[in-house]
């Protein structure tokens, strides 16, 4: 139970520091990009209302200390107002997430998923058979895949796939001339049609990672007495490999993957930039072109914020799985 | 009652392949073991009991390997075959019990599961056979059947042993391979943890090839001792004999070590020296530099291993009667319970 | 961006180092490269990338920012790469860019190694309130996505120059190698060699900079790796999505004026291919070494030798 509240407690440090830097940054930097922002306002016109709340979050035009400015602006963030978005004026920001979220979790998604799957796997099945054909490629091959930058295969795919052989569409999530959105058979083949590339991206830069430490975890584990003492007991070889010896393997790294969401996100970031693809990723990419700051910093806080929840969901299949954190903890 | 020995260990040779070059961890073992017999293998750190434990088990993982020899369990050749091969004998017939329970168990199965495990891959038991049977060896070993629900972290450290042996205990095996079971208990439970497989063996009638490095422990209860010292063994026998009238230098050295509770106080005398290094073994016989009777032929002949008495040793001097047996150590443990 | 290839720092990796004199490792770490064939590729790669940025001139004859020649010319002798839709040689860019992309990596791999060292090192010692705060300061900035954070950055900062970047950089991406360093750290604190300086009376600082760190070595070279292998990806990738100043000459500004103008699209291809491609292979040569520095320090990880079937 304690350990439990301890990692409560890191999760809302991690929120109040990531809410604190998005406070500060944009008055550390050189040249107030708040000003530019009024610029634009006042090109847009502007509620009073909307003033205020950009007074909160940039300091603009603000009176007040800067501690004042930082209550106010936690309690707006607490409460939900993550300000209006300046591109898409009037909209605020939290309607504006929400028409691309749906498209970066079920990308990023379902892409995690089956990477985690297809890795895990192929991890334990490497580590299992050592010294043979299939051990001695895996591991060089995917060192180098983990390498390479998200953005190339990416390119390479929309390349070869999409502009030579038209096998997939190279933009965009759907056919946005010719389709609308709705819950029918022909926006969900689109939906897939668009998705499949930038998923294949997506798994293709992200297996490694997980295949590899997977991997190297089995290895240590098939070193453990009580692999050995399986053998002893004359249980068939799929039972070792999977009840005895990735059973342990897996747990600690069960945490490790969950963090490195993060690089996942930031991967997907980029692979939405190529293929133009309507999520969050794109959407804070011409934020920041268009310097809609209060759109980018409230999709900076939506991306921490769902890093936190897999990290904690992660921490929760690790308790139930391993005995032994149940005991200590 | 069949005449076939329990095992039978001959020319056993065990490597390590490493990078730079092949070093034989276990040189030329040989020993029978009969039904129901006891014997104790001694010897320090890194001589190769272990080894030769695993290997006997044919639990040897790379780099280690059975490089020479036969290993033949109730008159079948086990070398070589392959795990799928062996499991029909593995538990049934040949179990094995292992240092740490801690490290030997699976830290994510209850000890009812592991038992479960071993059950079902032996035969179709039945929910309550399993059952039944694990309550069974439990309380052989004197743990209550409630722990059959308990992770192996949850036990004490005693118990835990004692579960792995009753584990080892679920087909009441003809073999049963133990390393070092007591080395990580503390004095009190290593006695009677000791006590309690003595009694086991002696009700069930199985053999036990029992290794550690506590040669006073090991005495009150094996038939007979195998001493080995840098991969090979030195002196085999009936372990009154060994341990009355020690014929190897070594094992008069490791006796000298162990003091006694109820003799005339004696100078604790240890053995000088390191074991040798295996990839750089010294020329002759591997004992010779720590050896307080070496001449110099011992540094040039490797002794074999050959019969005085009913006993079998390792030395030169021994063989060829330049150095007389004496009478063993006054003082050491005369008559024992058994 | 790719992500660390060991995954979470653990304790068992890494975690018995050989105390050897400096020199002597230097020579063991030699003969291991030699012998480990990721390791070798992974060096000729490295200075082959080196050798490039020092003498860039030797391999490319023209200048990378002129535009000089006709636009989207296609490959010929003149042109190994073609040239791009300004008419600037492509092969040159990509070889004069090499000297950006470098200095980026090694001056951001050390850097944040050395942040790293410090404050990993100084958790494990110092112990206590240090430890904790310094543990708390480090998670947290491994869980908060860098990525987005550096975006966040440069866009504030309107676009940064390399000076920038590398700054930003590392100041964020420390943290999980300092993870790793205090891991191993807290596991030689207790050694006997450790034991034996302070029994000789040695003091808390001498025996951290003498005895630990070195100790430590192949972690810390392995951290260099991999720090400097997200330097690249990071810096690039900043300077694909045009939050790197376009005007430098580096791989990633490549790519962001091919992005812009649509290169994949128009039929030039290879201007955005090309560049993506350097960045590949440079990543590839940092994780190899980083993979073979894994196995030369934690032998279970080598490959496994067959040996030869022997009929007994």
């Amino acid at each position: 139970m304690r350990y439990a509240l301890r990692r409560l407690g890191f999760f809302v440090l991690t929120l109040w520091v990531a809410l604190t830097l998005n406070f500060l940054l944009p008055r550390l930097m050189p040249g107030n990009p708040a000003l530019a922002m009024m610029a634009k306002f006042h090109q847009n016109g502007v509620t009073p209302q909307t003033l205020h709340t950009l007074e909160i979050l940039f300091g603009v035009n603000s009176q007040q200390s800067l501690l004042s400015q930082y209550g106010g602006y936690l309690q707006h963030m607490l409460t939900g107002n993550l300000g209006v978005s300046l591109d898409e004026y009037p909209t605020p920001v939290t309607a504006v997430i929400g028409s691309a979220i749906w498209w970066t979790l079920g990308l990023v998604g379902v892409a995690t998923v089956l990477a985690f799957i297809l890795g895990t796997g192929l991890g334990i099945v490497s580590a299992w058979r050592r010294g043979s054909k299939l051990d001695s490629i895996v591991p060089p091959t995917f060192v180098i895949t983990s390498a390479i930058p998200y953005f190339w295969v990416a390119m390479v795919l929309v390349l070869v796939f999409g502009l030579t052989l038209h096998w997939f569409p190279s933009q965009g999530g759907y056919y946005v001339t010719t389709d609308t959105p709705g819950l029918n058979w022909t926006f969900f083949q689109d939906v897939i049609n668009h998705a499949f590339l930038p998923a294949v991206s997506l798994l293709i830069t992200t297996i490694g990672t997980w295949i590899l430490t997977m991997r190297n975890t089995m290895i240590t584990t098939l070193a453990e007495d009580y692999v050995r003492m399986a053998r002893a007991k004359g249980l068939p070889g799929r039972r070792i490999m999977f009840d005895y010896a990735a059973r342990n393997a897996i747990l600690p790294n069960l945490t490790g993957f969950a963090m490195s969401l993060g690089f996942v996100v930031s991967g997907a970031i980029l692979i939405e930039y190529v293929f133009n693809y309507p999520g969050v990723g794109f959407m804070l990419l011409q934020a920041v072109s268009g310097e809609d700051y209060p759109l980018m910093q409230g999709l900076f806080l939506l991306i921490t914020v769902a890093v936190l929840f897999a990290i904690l969901v992660a921490d929760i299949l690790t308790a139930l799985l391993d005995p032994r954190t149940r005991a200590a903890h | 009652m069949t005449d076939t020995p329990v095992l039978e260990v001959s020319g056993l040779c065990v490597d390590y392949v490493l990078d730079r070059g092949d070093v034989r961890a276990v040189d030329d073992v040989s020993f029978t073991l009969n039904r129901g017999e006891f014997l104790g293998v001694v010897g320090e750190s890194g001589c190769g009991k272990s080894t030769l434990l695993f290997a006997v088990a044919q639990l040897l993982s790379p780099p280690a390997r059975v490089a020479e020899g036969s290993v033949k369990f109730q008159g079948t050749e086990m070398v070589g075959l392959t795990d799928e091969q062996l499991s029909a004998i593995r538990w049934r017939d040949m179990s094995v019990v292992m240092q740490s329970a801690m490290n030997a168990l699976n830290p994510v199965k209850s000890i009812g599961a592991q038992f479960k495990d071993a059950m079902k891959a032996h035969g179709k038991p039945t929910r309550e056979e399993i059952a039944g049977r694990s309550a069974e060896v439990l309380r052989m070993v004197g743990i209550d059947p409630v722990h059959l629900g308990s992770y192996p972290h949850q036990l004490s450290g005693g118990m835990r042993q004692r579960a792995m042996i009753a584990m080892a205990m679920l087909f009441t095996p003809d073999l049963v391979i133990m390393d070092e079971p007591t080395s990580a208990l503390d004095v009190v439970a290593q006695r009677s943890l000791m006590v309690q497989i003595k009694e086991l063996q002696v009700n069930y009638g199985f053999a036990v090839i029992f290794v550690t490095h506590d040669m006073s422990l090991i005495s009150h209860f094996s038939d007979r001792l195998m001493v080995m010292y840098a991969g090979q063994v030195d002196e085999l026998g009936a372990t009154r004999a060994v341990f009355d009238r020690p014929l190897h230098p070594y094992t008069q050295g490791l006796l000298e070590a162990f003091p006694s509770i109820r003799g005339p106080k004696v100078p604790l005398k240890g053995i000088p020296g390191n074991p040798p290094d295996l990839a750089r073994l010294p020329a002759g016989c591997r004992f010779h530099p720590r050896c307080p009777h070496a001449v110099d032929t011992c540094s040039q002949v490797a002794p074999e291993l050959a019969a005085i008495d009913d006993a079998l040793v390792r030395c030169l001097r021994r063989q060829d009667g330049s150095l007389p047996v004496e009478a063993g150590h006054a003082g050491h443990e005369g008559s024992l319970s058994r | 961006m790719a992500m660390p290839v060991s995954g979470i720092p653990t304790e068992t990796s890494r975690a018995t180092p050989i105390q050897v004199p400096a020199g002597r490792a230097f020579a063991r770490v030699a003969r291991a490269v030699r012998s480990n064939r990721k390791a070798t590729t992974g060096t000729v790669l490295l200075v082959i990338f080196i050798l490039i940025a020092v003498f860039p001139w030797v391999i490319a004859r023209d200048s990378p920012t002129q535009d000089a020649y006709a636009p989207t010319l296609g490959l010929s002798s003149a042109h190994l790469l073609g040239t791009n839709h300004y008419g600037q040689d492509l092969f040159a860019q990509l070889v004069w860019g090499t000297r950006n992309v470098l200095i980026i990596a090694f001056v951001v791999g050390l850097a944040t190694t050395g942040i790293a060292v410090l404050i990993g090192v100084a958790a494990a010692y110092l112990g206590g309130i240090w430890d904790n705060s310094l543990n708390v300061l480090t998670d947290v900035l491994l869980v908060i996505p860098l990525f987005p954070l550096l975006i966040i950055i440069a866009a504030y900062a309107h676009g940064g120059t390399t000076l920038v970047l590398i700054a930003a950089i590392t100041l964020t991406s420390w943290s999980y190698t300092a993870r790793q360093l205090r891991s191993q750290a807290l596991t030689l604190r207790n050694r006997d060699f450790l034991e034996a300086a302070r029994v000789r009376g040695e003091r808390k600082l001498y025996i951290i900079v003498v005895e630990v760190i070195p100790t430590m070595t192949s972690l810390i070279v392995a951290s260099f790796l991999t720090n400097a292998l997200y330097a690249v990806l990071f810096a690039s990738s900043l300077q694909f999505i045009g939050l790197g100043d376009p005007n430098t000459v580096s791989w990633g500004t490549t790519l962001y004026w091919a992005e812009n103008n649509a290169a994949l699209q128009t039929g030039e291809p290879l201007w955005a291919i090309a560049p993506g491609a350097c960045i590949a292979v440079l990543g590839a040569a940092f994780a190899l070494l980083n993979y073979a520095f894994d196995e030369i320090g934690n032998p279970a990880l080598r490959p496994v030798r067959k040996p030869a079937r022997r009929k007994a």
